[in-house]
């Protein structure tokens, strides 16, 4: 939703939405008239959506790091991640439901990005919800298109020598990028790694940040 | 709704469009809802992600200029879960009237004790 206003910004530094404070919408009225008639014909509890909620509070790009971090540090990791990236991640303990998953790894040579030119698919049992401009036409429009001119409006400016890959997510397939580990990390622990590894980075629309 | 080449409206890969706009929101628990509601109505059953789509492609391009992202879901979750008989429209009119007139903000028609 477009803002013009940038005066009054929540905690977290994003502008308050009309969502949050503004009278009931009809749409809300029908998400509380669901779950409400959800509930009553058994479908589910109250205790469920709550828990459901909470699942998805919980992950977040931190989790997609922990993944991305032992790639970096452990080789025969790395090597089973980029061949079934599904199980290695749900051997590590993380919840994929459904998804397929494919990790697609960056190098001195080749930049990866992804997108869901289609709608909003996005790798979100590793990642969290996407952010808002990852469902939005401009990205998705554009980067198939002119992925380095969209990378540039990120502030990622990609050498002429550098191969750009746009992945195309489908509800059946979801893929998460694998960023290049910076220079200089030889000393950095695995967890010191994770703070290295942003959101943007596993998107591909930055590199993972310098130590 | 579907141009010369046989494209529908959210089939936008590849076309012209804006600068991206970077700036982004911190999700509504409203929001939060609607997709825990979403997650748990599929994986019970009661409709996949291909119905999900469905009704938010035949929405039209009108809809994604229009409603927020949630606001598609809540419209879509709401016709799957009709086709699937899970409630009928009445029942979903009767509850929305009651819902709304518990009071004019989201936390007051929340409450089913207002």
């Amino acid at each position: 939703m477009p803002h013009d206003h940038h005066d009054h910004l929540s905690p977290s530094g994003h502008p308050y939405r009309a969502d949050q404070d503004a009278p009931l919408t009809y749409w809300q009225t029908m998400e509380i008239a669901m779950r409400e008639l959800l509930v009553e014909k058994g479908v589910t509890t109250h205790e469920e959506i709550t828990a459901q909620i909470e699942a998805m509070d919980r992950r977040s790009p931190a989790d997609g790091a922990q993944v991305v971090a032992r790639a970096w540090c452990d080789p025969a990791f790395k090597a089973e991640l980029l061949r079934d990236a599904r199980q290695s991640v749900i051997d590590m303990g993380f919840e994929l439901g459904p998804m397929n998953l494919i990790v697609v790894e960056n190098t001195a040579d080749v930049h990866n990005v992804i997108v869901c030119t289609l709608c909003s698919c996005y790798p979100r049992n590793l990642l969290g919800l996407p952010p808002d401009w990852y469902k939005q036409r401009a990205y998705r429009a554009r980067v198939v298109k002119e992925p380095r001119k969209v990378l540039s409006e990120f502030g990622l400016n990609l050498p002429d020598d550098v191969q750009v890959r746009v992945h195309d997510s489908t509800a059946d397939m979801r893929y998460i990028v694998l960023p290049e580990r910076p220079a200089n990390t030889e000393h950095l622990s695995q967890s010191e790694l994770e703070t290295l590894i942003t959101r943007d980075s596993m998107i591909g629309v930055a590199r993972a940040k310098a130590p | 709704m579907t141009d010369q080449t046989g494209r529908r409206w959210h089939d936008m890969g590849g076309l012209s469009a804006d600068p991206v706009d970077p700036a982004t929101h911190d999700y509504a628990l409203w929001e939060k809802r609607v997709d825990a509601l979403q997650v748990l109505t599929s994986t019970k059953g009661l409709f996949t992600v291909d119905g999900l789509r469905r009704v938010l492609e035949d929405m039209g391009e009108d809809a994604f200029e229009t409603m927020t992202y949630y606001e598609r879901w809540t419209a879509s979750v709401n016709q799957n879960l009709l086709e699937a008989g899970t409630y009928t429209l009445e029942e979903l009119g009767t509850k929305m009237a009651e819902v709304s007139a518990r009071g004019t903000t989201y936390g007051e028609a929340s409450d089913p004790n207002a």
